[in-house]
Order: C-alpha cells, then structure tokens, then sequence
C-alpha cells in the first residue's frame, strides 16, 4: 500500500457500487432531460419555426385530442407529425445505435478506440445497401435493404476482427489499419457500383450512403431500425455482465464461466444487425460510437449495466443536435450530417489516441 | 472471513499439450487432495502455465484429463466449472474505467443470468473479499490507476468472489512486496480450499505448500514435501545453478540460497 493508496484520500469503505461522481440516477435523468430538449428544439426548428409551447401541444393533441385544444393552423400539424417527428425521431434512433454498437465493439475489441465507421462496418453496411439499390433486387421486400446492409457489415465486421487479430494479440494499430483500410476499399466498392450504375437519381441517393443523411425521412422509414434499436439495446443490457467479462481478457473470461466464442460471435450478429438496419437508413454517420461511449464512461464509469442506457440516450440527444445543425447552417440547404460527426469526431479521436500514448 | 466452497480433488490425468507441433506438456499426472496446497515450480517455459491453462479451460489438453471430484472438466459448462474452480492469471482488465468494485463483482457472474443484478449478497461477497486483501478501501477507485501489486490482490479478491472450493494461481505473488507476498499465500491457505499455485520463489513454496511439484521441459521432474524436492543436485539439474538448502532452525522449512559463483560442472548443458 504505498503510492497509489495515497492518491485518492482514502475513501471510507462504504459499499454500493456507485462511483464517487455524479449519481447514477441523476445522470440519467438529466440525459433524458438532453433528449426531450433536443428533441423540442428539432421539431420547432426549420423553414417554419414553432414556439416549444406548440409542439407540446401539437404532440399532446396527437397523444390524446382531449388533453390540449388546438389553437394552430392544421398545416403545422402537418409539418410536426409527417416531417419533423419522423425524422428527429430516426436521429434518436440512430444516434442511440450507434452509440450503443460503438460500446459494444469497443468491449468485443477490448479497445476505447473501436467505432462502427472506423472497423468497416458501416461501409460493409452500404455496400450491401448499394447492391440492393443498383441491381433492384427485393427478395424479402421492405426487410431487404436492411438485410443487405445486415450482411455486409457482419461479413466486414468478421473480416476486420481477425485481420486485426491474424498472428496473436490484437494491438490498436493492427485495428484501426484493418478497420480503416477495409472500410476504405468497401467505400471504394460501394462508389463504383453507383458511379458505373448510370442512372443520375442514384449518385444523389448513394451520397446519402457516402455521407450520411437523414433528409426526406418518413414514418415508414423509421420503424425497421427503431425495432432493431430498441431490441439490441435491450439484449446488450441483458449481457451487459458478459460484456464486462470481455473486458477482463479472453481467458479470465473463460475462467469466469463465459464461452467466449459463442458470445462473440452473438455479438458479431447483433451489431452487425444494428448497423445494418441504421444504415440502410442513414447512410455512414462516423465518430458518434467512439464519441459517446467515452464520454459516458468518464461520467458513470465502465461497468455496462450502468454505462449502455447512458449511452443510448446521449448518443440520441448527440444525433438529434448535429442533425439540427447540419439543416440549419446553410438552409435551406442541408450538409450531410456524417460531414459534421466527422468534423467533431476526428479531432476527438485524435485527442484519444494522444491522450492514450501518453498515459 | 468468507465461507469458500467445499475442497475437491483434483486430478490430472497423463495431460499431453501439444502446440504448433511443440510439445509444451508432456505425461503430467498430478492427484491434487482436497484442501492441498500444491506448489508448481519450474524454470521459464517449463510448463507451468500452460499446465494451469488446462485446469482451467483455456487450453484443451491433446490428450489427459482432468477430473475434478472425478468429473472430467471439460464435460462440464464453463459455468458450472467457474462455480467450482477460481483462475488467478496474468492477464489484466483492459485499460477502460472499471472500478476494483467492478472487477470483483465480475466473480459473481458464474452465478448470474441474464438481466440479473448483484442483490444484497453478492454485494457483502463483494466487499468482504477485498477485505482479506487489503484493497477495500479503494473499491470506488479506478481500477487501471491501481498499482501493479494492488491490482494483484484485486484479482486475487475476484478469484474469492467467486466461493470455489478449488483455485488455481499463476503466479500470484508477482508484483506483489514482501508483507504482501505473504498475505496473499497465507490467506489460500487459511481458505482451506485445494490450490495449485505457479510460483517462482522456491523459498515460498516451501514455506506455504504441503507440496512442491517441479516441471520441467514439460515434464515432472520430482514432486513430494519441500524437503523432499529441494535439494542441490535438483536445483543443478533443472535450473542449472550452484544452490545450498538449509533447514530454518526455528520453523524446520527448507530455505534455498543461490550461490553466486555460478553454474555447477557437469551438467552444464545449455538446454531450456
């Protein structure tokens, strides 16, 4: 007991299995607290600007017509529910499953540096996307671009793992070479088809893919990756013990009773299954896994039962703001929003690695 | 102090392992009583823990068993062999904020379904193993920050967590000082559970464990009490130093001194 004891000053041995921060509840609250806020101000914002007071009301109406008397034009009503909800909705959705995938991979790699755009899964994801799109194909109908995008990020996300993995332990540099490089020649891949595909409609539409993009959405759009959202989410949580073996290392995993392999490969699945619903929708949005996962374990620690719901709602307020901001600097035009995740993101990512070659 | 599962016996069984075409084990057959305390010593690459691996299913013997109360380990799910048999090992958790309250309470999974939350138990196991440690008081410190020696006993405290009758320990004492070095063997000891620890220093060995098996190139090459087993002329002959055992006149324990002239003639062949 000699340096490090003394460090931090000597806390009284209490038990519980909270960290001396912020409480965990109170966080959580707060994060919800981000989500409704965000998710007001992107439904008032736009080419008609509403006070919040109306979208409450308008929403409330919606829930129940009792509840508030409408005192607004019904083409607001019709701005709210079929253009802004869907969509700040959709932003939740993907913002919440990207972070969530991203915690997850990053416990799969036992490393802070994983993301689903870094590894190659998103643009495995848009290949399989583009491949539906260019070729027509509909075999399982409106499940089949989710599907493609499914398979592409699972055979992309196996490919990275044990290309990092290929001759004993897997170090950062070996990941984020493989994941960047297999995501570069997926990306490549995704652009050729769409550029040698010939019809102009297609360029635009597989920009959204390139680049990220969550204009146009509409309710149909929303439900597929909400499912697969929700439903992950609440199977990680569910392992959430696992998880943190995966921290612990392969064999102390293994010694605590967990079958490593069988988990992992569950685990390859369910991301893959993640990513792939969220972008067929969504297109490539980077840096939102990364991002997320490491702010919310500085605020509620590693241990996943506490650190996936945080993370889930963080990543939705995150993505719900960068879609407002991506709308509105230059409206009416819009910047795809993978544009700006990767603006903030890559300087992030950098400081990460910094700050983890130093320690 | 924590009530430890009951002691089985554990027995290996002709364990061959063999690796990329090398043979890293070769005709192991240790019977291990409940409640011993076996000490697996051995020069670097002798064996030792990809020995251990076996016991804890990390690594399928290429032929051998291990039988622990007569049930082969590896018909049994990792599960039900984690409530029965705790690992100690080298390997550390990754660099993410994990506190040591997390990293002890990863015990408790072999226990634990899904969805399943630590209830009032698992909290007093929890925090009652690292008491033995001396580590409780930095359950809510992060876990990467601890130093080497404290991040020791927190995976020791990890192992108790888990209530096995039986553990298994490479090299557990690495990292650790003098006081705690001690601490940490005697407490396996006073747990009463059946143990096999990988150790370096053969004057702990001697002084904690009924018995001493020392491995070498994959082989047993003596295995019996410490005064039995230390001897000069095993000392030359599997570590290839000059060494001199005494008797520690108080405690009657053997006590190894390496003399520093040397080698030993004779023997002197450069194999490892």
């Amino acid at each position: 007991m000699t340096r490090v004891a003394e460090s931090p000053p000597a806390a009284p041995p209490v038990g519980g299995d909270r960290r001396a921060r912020v409480p965990y509840p109170l966080v959580l609250t707060l994060l919800a607290v981000a989500v409704a806020a965000a998710a007001t101000a992107g439904i008032a914002i736009g080419s008609v600007r509403l006070p919040p007071g109306e979208v409450w009301g308008i929403l409330l109406h919606r829930l129940h017509p009792a509840l508030v008397e409408p005192t607004w034009p019904r083409v607001r009503e019709t701005i709210v529910m079929d253009v802004r909800v869907p969509r700040v909705l959709l932003c939740a959705v993907v913002g919440a499953g990207l972070s969530v995938c991203g915690m997850a991979l990053q416990a799969l790699v036992r490393n802070p540096l994983a993301d689903p755009m870094l590894l190659g899964v998103s643009q495995g994801a848009s290949v399989g996307a583009v491949l539906v799109m260019v070729f027509h194909l509909s075999l399982a109908g409106i499940f089949t671009l989710p599907l493609a995008a499914f398979a592409g990020a699972f055979l992309a996300l196996v490919l990275v793992y044990f290309l990092a993995r290929a001759g004993g332990r897997m170090t950062t540099v070996r990941l984020v070479l493989s994941g960047v490089a297999t995501g570069e020649v997926l990306s490549a891949v995704a652009s050729y088809l769409v550029v040698t595909s010939g019809d102009p409609h297609k360029t635009e539409s597989a920009l959204r893919w390139m680049l990220g993009g969550l204009a146009g959405t509409t309710w149909d759009l929303v439900w597929i990756p909400a499912g697969a959202v929700l439903l992950g989410t609440f199977v990680l949580l569910g392992v959430s013990r696992p998880l943190n073996l995966l921290l612990a290392g392969e064999e102390a995993a293994a010694s605590l009773g967990l079958n490593v392999h069988r988990f992992r490969a569950a685990l390859f699945v369910l991301v893959a299954l993640i990513v792939g619903a969220i972008v067929a929708v969504s297109g490539s949005i980077g840096f939102v896994g990364l991002m997320m996962p490491h702010v919310v374990r500085l605020l509620v620690g590693a241990n996943h039962r506490r650190a996936l719901p945080a993370v889930a709602l963080l990543g939705a307020a995150f993505l719900i703001v960068a879609d407002l901001a991506a709308r509105s600097v230059i409206a009416p035009e819009e910047i795809p929003i993978g544009i700006l995740t990767a603006l903030a993101g890559g300087p992030f990512f950098l400081w990460l690695m910094r700050r983890r070659a130093a320690g | 102090m924590s009530t430890m599962g009951t002691p089985a016996e554990l027995h290996a069984e002709g364990i061959h392992v063999v690796v990329g075409g090398r043979s890293l084990v070769r005709d192991v057959s240790l019977r291990i009583a409940p409640g011993e305390v076996v000490a697996l010593v051995g020069p670097n690459g002798a064996g030792k823990s990809t020995l251990l691996r076996t016991f804890y299913r990390a690594q399928r013997p290429t032929s051998g068993r291990v039988l622990l109360d007569g049930a082969d380990i590896w018909r049994m799910t990792g599960r039900q062999l984690a409530r029965r048999l705790a690992a100690v090992l080298q390997e550390a958790p990754a660099e993410f904020e994990l506190t040591v309250y997390d990293v002890v309470a990863m015990g408790r999974s072999p226990y634990k379904r899904a969805f399943q939350g630590d209830d009032a138990d698992d909290r007093d196991i929890v925090m009652s193993a690292p008491e033995s440690l001396d580590v409780n008081h930095l359950a809510q410190a992060p876990f990467d920050r601890l130093s080497g020696g404290e991040k020791q006993r927190v995976l020791i405290a990890r192992a108790l967590a888990q209530r096995t009758g039986t553990m298994v320990l490479d090299e557990p004492t690495n990292h650790l000082d003098l006081r705690h070095q001690f601490d940490a063997l005697r407490l396996v000891r006073r747990l009463g559970v059946t143990a096999v620890v990988a150790l370096h220093d053969l004057n702990l060995a001697a002084a904690f464990c009924d018995r001493i098996c020392v491995l070498n190139a994959g082989r047993v090459v003596a295995a019996g009490s410490p005064t039995k087993v230390l001897t000069p002329t095993l000392l030359a002959e599997v570590y290839q130093v000059d060494a001199e055992v005494t008797v520690h006149p108080c405690t009657g324990i053997p006590q190894v001194s390496v003399l520093p002239g040397g080698r030993s003639e004779g023997d002197g062949s450069t194999s490892t």
